[in-house]
């Protein structure tokens, strides 16, 4: 049984996630706090991939970054970086589908800690920075793990946008759900069984874990 | 001294309000503040901490001016040297007792401070605790230790004791006293309940839709020299009967009802749910210990 679908598949889902984790915090916590009135505008733009066709992306990622496109052209000359059909691509477009799944969760819990918490800190002489890392992130751990888990998961479950920007190379971007796709093409059942198997028990695990953490069952755990 | 002048236009119940408050205080001072809802009681606590925006302001804390809109200088809430109370405890869960505590430490301050506060507060045995074990009362006592630990000259105390049962509120109140003397502080506190006030502060300010109406000693200003009472105390009435030619009051004084005979002239403005004093002169009370210490 080839591993490296299942290989790429979480090496994928662990680089997005840290990504998405040194992304999604600032984001979320600069969304739950700011007064600006182009607010929505951002939100909205953080929501997209949870209604816009996986397809659509992948197709606007294509164009971009293709190496007869200026800036996908210009980022190969200058930095080496090719995106299209290649790791780094399918982590960048895994990291912007991704995105509401990690900034959602987060934002609603910096939302849902009272005011007075942060007030509290600065009038006891600290700085911004201090109270977000020692007051307001330790108070919304669930939140966080609920973020991290639901953005791993959902890179792990991605199809459509990693077809589109990544194709389908064995060994290098040919990730789980579409080495699913091609077997069965190739009508090569056991194989495809193996995979499907694999990332159900693990995506059920992975959510479980999720209503577990929200449910409070794992409260003695989290302090 | 204190210097506070603000004013600020607040968005209300009823509309909009402007805020306008303009006073002194001296070091040492207990002052009482009072007011419906809404009058801008807490929105004076906020703005002198500098968690909320004055429109034309001056704070002056014993030579450091904290605010002054018209030389556009204001300084940040970490570096106003305030004691805060919130009308929640807003302990942060994530910390233990001792924990949130030590948070507020400075940089290079003895963390003597921290036991000392712990004793005084009577919070020994829970340092170790989370907040989330802890009761209302206890609650009440970590935030005001931690407030003190950074030993601020002025203290802000917002309703500390709104939510707590008389027994308790009379031994935070104790408390309080305790630390303002130990620490010489200057303290502000919203309250709503006159024997409180009396109780505690040597001055009170009556706060109405933004402006202070009245400002004196509080048995002065809340019995409005008329009457010289040798005791006294604040209830609420809770029925008016008719006996005969005379009328019975039943009145709620912390948790007593007491009934209190009157004539028609005595009950012409009240109402049930009123609040009233009720003093007694030239005649001497019996004294009866009821209890040690």
């Amino acid at each position: 049984m080839d591993w490296t679908p299942l290989f790429i598949t979480f090496k994928l889902a662990l680089i997005t996630t840290g990504i998405l984790m040194l992304i999604g915090v600032p984001l979320a916590y600069w969304l739950s706090h700011t007064t600006w009135r182009s607010k929505p505008i951002f939100e909205t733009l953080v929501s997209m991939p949870l209604v816009l066709p996986p397809t659509v992306l992948g197709f606007y990622m294509l164009i971009a970054f293709s190496p007869n496109g200026a800036l996908g052209s210009w980022l190969i000359e200058t930095i080496g970086l090719k995106l299209v059909f290649s790791f780094e691509g399918l982590v960048l477009a895994s990291v912007i589908y991704s995105l509401p799944f990690m900034v959602h969760p987060i934002q609603s819990g910096f939302s849902n800690l009272p005011p007075s918490l942060s007030e509290a800190s600065y009038l006891l002489g600290k700085s911004k920075v201090e109270t977000i890392f020692k007051v307001l992130i330790p108070n919304i751990k669930p939140s966080l793990i609920s973020g991290i888990v639901l953005a791993f998961a959902h890179t792990i479950g991605e199809f459509g946008v990693v077809l589109m920007i990544g194709g389908n190379i064995p060994g290098k971007t040919q990730v789980a759900s579409i080495a699913i796709y091609e077997e069965v093409e190739l009508l090569n059942y056991d194989a495809a069984n193996f995979y499907a198997l694999v990332l159900f028990v693990l995506s059920f695990g992975i959510l479980l874990s999720v209503y577990l953490i929200n449910g409070g069952h794992l409260k003695g755990i989290l302090r | 001294m204190i210097y506070v002048n603000l004013e600020k236009e607040l968005n209300a119940v009823n509309g909009k309000m402007l805020l306008q408050v303009d006073f002194t205080l001296q070091p040492g001072d207990f002052l009482s503040i009072h007011g419906q809802s809404g009058a801008g009681k807490t929105s004076i606590f906020r703005m002198m901490a500098g968690v909320m925006a004055t429109s034309i302001g001056y704070v002056e804390v014993s030579g450091t001016i904290w605010l002054d809109t018209k030389q556009k200088r204001s300084l940040k809430p970490q570096d106003r040297r305030i004691g805060y109370v919130f009308q929640e405890p807003a302990l942060f869960p994530n910390m233990t007792v001792r924990k949130n505590l030590e948070y507020a430490l400075e940089k290079g301050q003895d963390p003597a401070i921290i036991d000392r506060l712990l004793a005084i507060m009577e919070l020994g045995d829970l340092y170790k605790q989370f907040p989330e074990v802890l009761s209302g009362g206890q609650k009440q006592r970590v935030a005001l230790a931690r407030a003190l630990v950074r030993q601020p000259e002025v203290l802000l105390l917002d309703e500390p004791f709104s939510a707590l049962d008389d027994a308790m509120r009379s031994k935070l109140q104790d408390h309080v006293l305790a630390v303002h003397q130990e620490f010489q502080l200057t303290t502000l506190m919203i309250t709503h309940d006159i024997s409180e006030s009396i109780k505690m502060s040597n001055r009170v300010m009556i706060l109405d839709n933004g402006k202070i109406t009245k400002e004196g000693n509080p048995i002065d200003v809340f019995s409005e020299k008329k009457l010289s009472g040798k005791f006294q105390f604040t209830g609420q009435v809770l029925e008016i009967k008719k006996e005969g030619f005379l009328y019975l009051i039943l009145i709620l004084i912390g948790t007593n009802i007491v009934k209190i005979v009157a004539e028609e002239d005595d009950i012409k403005n009240l109402d049930i749910g009123d609040k009233i004093l009720v003093a007694s002169k030239a005649f001497n009370p019996i004294i009866h210990k009821i209890s040690d210490k």
